[in-house]
């Protein structure tokens, strides 16, 4: 199944799943390539960036810990830090590969939308390798011709970050 | 492993005012072994926190100590921690990681277990002699099972001492202090999410890492000078590098670092309803416990796996798995009567430190990993330093003798010493050291 078109006046026509598989494969380029603040010029600028509690992939921030619950300045910040010297974790910087695939769209509703993908991050660094699994859910506001990213939620399928050990990249 | 090498493990001279650790103490197989016996198998270990089986039938299952448990709240509503293997073969018998439950049935050859951990069923009961008693092969209970205003512990040595004995009145105090501090009379709770994590790196590296300001500032710099910066914070974290901020041991190897408090986005964006909270406090508790209560930040060590740090309102534990590795495990334990606000705010506020995606722990994580890969060398570059504030009349949190006094306890039983230990640095104060 290609789509689920909730609502009758479903901007089909706006948003195809070829759409969507564009931008997530342009959104992982970025990332990987350390292209921070290009990619977050592609977010609404009210966006959250989300990653739930490996026990409760369904939470809501605001009743559960989450792993991250990043505001858009609390991301800005994060990218900031990602690109600066005194973020120990990632400096040197990780090498990271991200394989995404197995777009959908889930729902479209007038401007929104709201879409997943399968992910497979790999990352390398200071002589380990880590493998973080899971999937984006993604929702999109139209902003003019283009539709940016108003909420990612990165939900990981891993029982618990061993031995990763940390997320200390964007996911 | 004999006791003249152990010996040689900790060099620690009160009178001159030198401190350093053997780094095989990090990397040895016969150490790691002995640890798991002469430690974990006879301390009081951190179980979980009475709310997580708040209701009877509710059931959680972890490893504690390397042990699987299966910790229960039964119909009566006592709660009760046993060895989560089955008696009849050893399968693990509650799969699940938290639930409610009637009664629990290993899979295996269904033999079934109440809540209690009693023996209810066994298919095929007539085969079995008379010999054989139901009584006998119920759910193995652990040793010691203890809880101290809902902070759940084991231990798998039946004769340790009792656990409020364990802490000694001021490791005991420095936990009333974080529970109190919900305001008033409120509850606790382990809030939803656990935070399941690891670091490449030896268990103590955590314990000394959990208790040592003094990396607070190259360490975690983005943190407090450009986080809180971008949030619109001003940062007076160094406080604790000032007189005002201690370093203290709390007797058998418990230690605290006490700072006076902090600004974070929660002090600053919930400091009506904190005020209103501390009110509380020192209503039923007094100003003086109140001012301890509420405007310090506390990080605070129970020998030997134990972190409370009041400023996150986080419970870490953490376990080797190997001489390099071990698991990590925190959750948050917050007041049950907060607003949802305030709750939403406290969640903010943890995970923007502390946990393995926050702007905190993932520097803790590498710098960790990298003191055990240094320590690849230890041979060539054998000793860690841990001497700071050793002359100073009042250490302060910056200082290390919340950390000495850890090693001092864990040197003294893995010597195989039994009672007390003189944790300080110096052993005419034997009165706040000694527990009874």
């Amino acid at each position: 199944m290609d789509t689920v078109l909730n609502t009758p006046q479903a901007a089909a026509a706006d948003l195809s799943v070829s759409d969507v598989e564009r931008m997530f494969v342009e959104e992982a380029a970025l990332l990987d390539e350390w292209k921070l603040m290009e990619w977050l010029e592609t977010l609404a600028n009210d966006a959250m960036y989300l990653v739930p509690p490996l026990d409760m992939p369904d939470a809501d921030h605001r009743t559960a810990l989450f792993l991250v619950a990043d505001t858009y300045t609390m991301l800005k910040s994060r990218v900031e830090q990602l690109l600066g010297k005194v973020n120990w974790a990632e400096n040197p910087r990780s090498r990271t590969r991200r394989l995404v695939t197995n777009f959908r769209i889930l729902e479209t509703a007038g401007d929104m939308a709201r879409v997943t993908a399968n992910f497979a991050v790999w990352q390398f660094a200071r002589e380990q390798t880590n493998a973080y699994v899971g999937r984006y859910v993604h929702t999109l506001t139209r902003d003019g011709s283009h539709w940016r990213i108003k909420e990612r939620r990165a939900i990981l399928d891993m029982e618990a970050l061993r031995p990763h050990g940390k997320l200390s990249f964007i996911l | 492993m004999n006791n003249p090498e152990i010996a040689g493990l900790v060099q620690d001279d009160r009178e001159g005012g030198t401190f350093r650790v053997h780094r095989r103490s990090f990397v040895d197989q016969d150490v790691f072994e002995l640890e798991r016996e002469r430690i974990f198998g006879r301390c009081w270990l951190y179980a979980g926190h009475e709310s997580e089986v708040a209701a009877p039938g509710d059931f959680v299952t972890r490893r504690v100590g390397g042990r699987p448990l299966l910790i229960t709240r039964n119909k009566q509503g006592e709660v009760g921690a046993f060895i989560n293997a089955c008696p009849h073969r050893g399968n693990i018998v509650c799969r699940e990681k938290s639930g409610s439950a009637r009664n629990f049935s290993c899979f295996y050859h269904a033999w079934t277990f109440g809540l209690d951990g009693g023996l209810i069923s066994t298919p095929g009961r007539d085969a079995y002699s008379e010999a054989f008693h139901a009584t006998e092969h119920g759910l193995t209970p652990v040793p010691r099972f203890e809880s101290y205003r809902g902070l759940m512990f084991v231990c798998y040595d039946s004769n340790v001492v009792d656990l409020v004995t364990y802490f000694g009145p001021e490791a005991r105090l420095q936990i009333d202090y974080v529970i109190d501090s919900a305001g008033g009379q409120a509850e606790l709770e382990v809030v939803p999410g656990a935070q399941s994590y690891s670091m490449r790196a030896n268990w103590k590296l955590l314990v000394e890492n959990s208790i040592d300001s003094y990396h607070g500032m190259p360490t975690h710099q983005r943190f407090f000078k450009k986080y809180l910066t971008d949030l619109g914070i001003a940062s007076n974290a160094d406080q604790m590098a000032k007189p005002g901020s201690a370093g203290r041991s709390l007797g058998n190897g418990h230690g605290v670092t006490e700072k006076p408090r902090h600004n974070t986005a929660l002090s600053m964006g919930a400091a009506t309803e904190l005020a209103a909270q501390r009110q509380l406090i020192e209503a039923r508790h007094g100003a003086e416990y109140a001012h301890q209560a509420c405007d310090f930040d506390r990080n605070i060590f129970i020998f030997p796996n134990l972190i409370l740090i009041s400023t996150w309102r986080t419970v870490r534990t953490f376990y080797p798995v190997a001489p390099d590795y071990m698991e990590v495990d925190a959750w948050g334990l917050m007041p049950a009567n907060d607003s949802p606000e305030l709750r939403a705010q406290r969640f903010q506020n943890f995970i923007s430190f502390l946990g393995p995606a926050g702007f905190g722990t993932p520097d803790d994580v590498s710098g960790l990993e990298g003191c055990q890969r240094g320590f690849g060398a230890y041979h060539e570059a054998p000793w860690s330093d841990i001497s700071r504030g050793m002359k100073r009349e009042a250490p302060i949190a910056t200082d290390e003798l919340q950390m000495r006094a850890f090693w001092r306890r864990w040197h003294a039983l893995m010597m195989g010493q039994t009672g007390n230990t003189q944790c300080g640095d110096r052993l005419e104060l034997p009165a706040a050291e000694t527990v009874s």
